[in-house]
């Protein structure tokens, strides 16, 4: 099982320096570009060329790439060119935003999916056209429409929601929970559409197969077959779902938290991502795919858990 | 032989030819109504030049926000005085591209290295594999905001790279389903007709695969406007590139001076998008074939609305009992005309002590006999009539907790395929301990070691090994042997083996039976053996009922069945004995096909 964890972790850190490397690849097209604007109206191909040379911008791409993953693996992850604030704490501060929305928005999807898929498999009827319906909905309609109507609805005209604005939860909970609670309900909508889908999917084939009647035949009370053996079973590829989820709300949240006003990653990556500052965006990627591989891991390891044979492979 | 009836999902998955997907398609309402909305939307935007009043950013002071009707604004102006409805139909030439550039590459990239992947060897395949967790690895919509100083703001190189993000989707699809068609026969005939690797890729794996892609296609392409304005309302993008997003996030900011502005790209993005995807849900739907109605889970023994009343109905223990009697039994599966009954009225009883072989070929109704007194018929079986009886005690009727009181104590089940029949997730000992002490109420210590003392009767070498091991981990005789074990743990008093022995290798099988035989004597328990083996009946049984078709056709001791056979079905299956070095072993079912 641990050799299991290391071989996953090994190959998600793999994956995380090749995104960066490609990454940084593609925005070396951008370095002219960002020294241009650095400089302003008064720059000329000549002082452009200096100033890339002062920032050892000229120097061979793997070299500047090595250089930067040296530093970043100590957590240095250098400072912005515009500002010449550090990236790292910057990086990290709108993180713990977005993840005080995409955190709990993914545990509440994963818990609701968990009962009302196990509930529409298990008890057919109206519980699954409820668990088909929630599922349609959270499909059909785009999360950016989703929070726009809560908007409206609750912020606009109840006024029961602030409309915009976040509040630090060391400045006061509560209003760190009615910042956050819309925006939350806004990404479990979102999230529970595909969840709910694979449990109830899943759960249907596994009630289906032939241990299940065996484990009836020996007597053991339906809520131990259903809960115990059919959904320990189910788990895998619900699990799976649920960690390409946390891409996809992670990806929701860029937008949602901007129609919140929520001072997120999304209008973060995009400030940087305008002024193509290299080291902010560098900082942004990294930071989100260490987020994406140590979900992955994650995953991983709780499928170990879950399935034995994963373990082998 | 699990269940007689196949499931019609499975059998018409792959085999739903085009022209009945399109009649499936004409006749599903959802899919007519999206798909006009789809194709009028599309025509809007590719048609915007030509139908749009105005030019869509070209403002006009008259028009500030200007209301819903004003001459020449049909849907008003915004807050710059640009014609709404022209921002519209633009709005929906830019999702319209969005579409097809996002669906596109993802399909491009995805097929193509699905096909790859899935065709050729381990080898290519890991490298794809390796290719695919690289791309999920990049976040989403992060990664199109961070590489906007190489798109510039495009929304068409966006959406380009959108596709590649999108593909491993599309790959899993297609390398799924060329794993699967590499398999069957048609590939391999082509091999050896000598088409070449890409004829055959294109030819056949692609015919197979193309329905579940032109599903997964609709889908895609409402990610991909989705994605697009999502991003535009952000302010990723040029400002003069009309969108759904900049619309929104324009009139989401002018709500207070125009509360409708917002309204109309919000409907049209819902419906565009949400036709999209419940069009790609009618293709599915028309492409796996019409869906058998769910039934409510399995649950205790289901009378059908017209079943007649049992024919005996008995109130509380009788002494002169067998220890099960099952009369006039019939039991009916839904089929394409009407319940069709697959039992039709069977009776046999079972004495105390007694073991009685229940033969017949497959399809004979042997095992749904079998499951009927255990109560674990298929959700969609129903009881049709008769009774059955265990100590006088009548199931037909019974709710599942009713059952449950019966299952294991007095009655108990060894199936027929080892391995399926144990769940994967957890060990041997953890299975068979929960079994003892649900059945025994024994403290979990006692349990364990009742669990292992089994296991050491039932003749497994290494009990704790076999007790910590998963069900993956053990050879299938082992398994049968667990299985076993687990049946007569808490001593019932019948037994119902379903070809217990089937699914063994020959040397095993005699094991198995002789196993059998010797926990029978040891407990005294009484066995119904279902098999279609007469080789397998002269061993071990003192009675037996040969079944055909659904009825019982024939009983008598062994010894009366095996020297005298009345039927003309019952000579044949003997006859069959002769032949039981057949490589398959299934001489009944050789014997039923060339009657």
């Amino acid at each position: 099982m641990l050799l299991y964890a290391l071989r996953r972790l090994g190959i998600g850190v793999v994956l995380a320096v090749l995104v960066t490397f490609i990454t940084y690849l593609l925005l070396s097209t951008s370095f002219r570009d960002m020294v241009s604007t650095l400089l302003g109206p008064d720059a000329t191909p000549d002082s452009v060329t200096g100033r890339l040379h002062d920032l050892g911008y000229d120097r061979p791409l793997v070299v500047q790439y090595g250089d930067w993953l040296a530093h970043a693996v100590r957590g240095d992850l250098g400072t912005s060119l515009f500002t010449s604030q550090a990236v790292a704490p910057a990086v990290l501060s709108h993180m713990v935003v977005t993840m005080s929305i995409v955190l709990p928005g993914l545990a509440i999807a994963l818990i609701l999916s968990v009962i009302l898929g196990v509930w529409a498999a298990s008890r057919s009827g109206a519980p699954d056209r409820i668990a088909q319906g929630i599922s349609l909905v959270g499909h059909v309609v785009p999360a950016l429409l989703t929070a726009i109507v809560l908007v409206v609805v609750f912020a606009v005209e109840l006024k029961i929601f602030p409309a915009t604005g976040y509040v630090q939860f060391g400045d006061s909970p509560v209003g760190w929970l009615r910042s956050t609670t819309l925006p939350v309900v806004v990404l479990v909508v979102a999230g529970m559409a595909a969840i709910t889908a694979q449990v109830r999917g899943s759960m249907i084939d596994e009630l289906g197969k032939d241990y299940v009647r065996t484990l009836r035949t020996a007597g053991l009370p339906s809520w131990s077959i259903v809960l115990k053996h059919a959904l320990r079973n189910a788990g895998s590829p619900a699990l799976t779902v649920t960690s390409l989820q946390f891409i996809q709300l992670f990806s929701h949240s860029v937008i949602i938290e901007n129609v919140f006003a929520l001072p997120g990653f999304g209008s973060f990556a995009f400030t940087s991502a305008q002024s193509i500052d290299v080291p902010v965006i560098m900082g942004v990627t990294i930071v989100s795919v260490v987020l994406v591989t140590v979900v992955n891991l994650i995953a991983d390891i709780v499928n170990g858990y879950l399935n034995p044979k994963a373990r082998l492979h | 032989m699990t269940t007689l009836i196949p499931d019609p999902a499975d059998q018409q998955i792959s085999s739903v030819p085009r022209r009945s997907v399109w009649r499936q398609l004409l006749r599903d309402p959802q899919a007519i109504m999206t798909g006009v909305i789809i194709v009028l939307l599309s025509l809007f935007g590719l048609l915007s030049p030509l139908i749009s009043p105005h030019d869509p950013n070209g403002a006009s002071l008259d028009a500030i926000n200007a209301s819903p009707g004003t001459a020449g604004y049909l849907l008003g102006g915004d807050e710059s005085g640009r014609d709404i409805l022209s921002q519209l139909f633009y709005s929906l030439q830019t999702s319209v591209v969005s579409a097809v550039i996002g669906a596109g590459v993802a399909l491009a990239v995805g097929v193509i290295a699905g096909l790859v992947g899935g065709y050729f060897g381990n080898a290519v395949r890991s490298g794809t594999e390796w290719l695919f967790s690289l791309i999920l690895t990049f976040p989403g919509l992060i990664t199109l905001i961070v590489l906007l100083p190489l798109t510039h703001g495009d929304y068409r190189w966006t959406m380009l790279v959108l596709g590649v993000l999108l593909s491993p989707g599309t790959y899993r699809i297609v390398r799924n389903l060329v794993l699967g068609v590499k398999k069957e026969l048609y590939i391999d005939a082509a091999r050896v007709s000598g088409l070449s690797d890409i004829r055959i890729l294109g030819r056949h794996v692609l015919y197979a695969v193309r329905g579940p892609i032109i599903v997964n296609t609709a889908f895609l392409m409402g990610t991909a406007i989705a994605s697009q304005s999502g991003l535009a309302f952000l302010g990723v993008g040029a400002k003069d590139v009309p969108s759904f997003g900049l619309m929104i996030h324009s009139g989401f900011n002018n709500i207070d001076a125009a509360p409708l502005q917002f309204v109309w790209p919000c409907v049209a993005l819902g419906v565009y998008t949400g036709c999209m995807v419940l069009f790609g849900n009618s293709l599915r739907d028309a492409f796996s074939g019409p869906r058998p109605k769910r039934q409510k889970p399995a649950q205790g023994l289901r009378l059908a609305a017209t079943a007649a009343p049992t024919s005996a109905v008995v109130d509380g223990e009788r002494v002169d009992e067998p220890m099960l009697a099952v009369e006039d039994l019939g039991i009916s599966f839904p089929g394409s005309t009407g319940p069709r009954e697959v039992v039709k009225g069977v009776s046999l009883t079972v004495d105390p002590g007694e073991v009685v072989g229940l033969v017949g070929e497959s399809g004979s109704g042997k095992t749904q006999t079998a499951f009927a007194v255990l109560g674990v018929l298929a959700p969609e079986a129903r009881v049709t009539r008769g009774s059955v009886r265990i100590e006088g005690r009548e199931l037909v009727g019974l709710s599942e907790s009713e059952l449950r009181s019966l299952r294991g104590r007095v009655v108990s089940y060894i199936p027929q395929e080892p391995m399926s029949n144990l769940d994967p997730s957890f060990t041997v000992g953890a299975q068979l301990t929960e079994r003892v002490r649900r059945t025994l109420k024994v403290s979990r210590q006692e349990a364990r070691q009742t669990v292992l003392d089994l296991l050491a009767r039932v003749e497994i070498p290494d009990p704790q090994r076999v007790f910590s091991s998963y069900p993956h981990q053990i050879s299938g005789g082992m398994a049968q042997r667990v299985l076993i074990a687990g049946a007569v743990a808490s001593r019932p008093r019948l037994l119902i083996a379903d070809e217990p022995t089937t699914a063994l290798d020959v040397t095993v099988q005699a094991e198995i039976l002789d196993l059998l035989r010797g926990l029978q004597k040891e407990f005294g328990m009484a066995i119904l053996l279902v098999t279609h083996n007469f080789g397998v009946v002269a061993d071990i049984c003192d009675r037996i009922a040969v079944m055909q078709g659904g009825e019982i056709v024939e009983t008598g001791t062994t010894r009366e069945v095996f020297h005298t056979p009345k039927h003309p079905y019952t000579r044949g299956l003997l006859d069959a004995i002769l032949d039981e070095s057949a490589p398959d072993g299934d001489s009944a079912r050789t014997i039923g096909a060339a009657r």
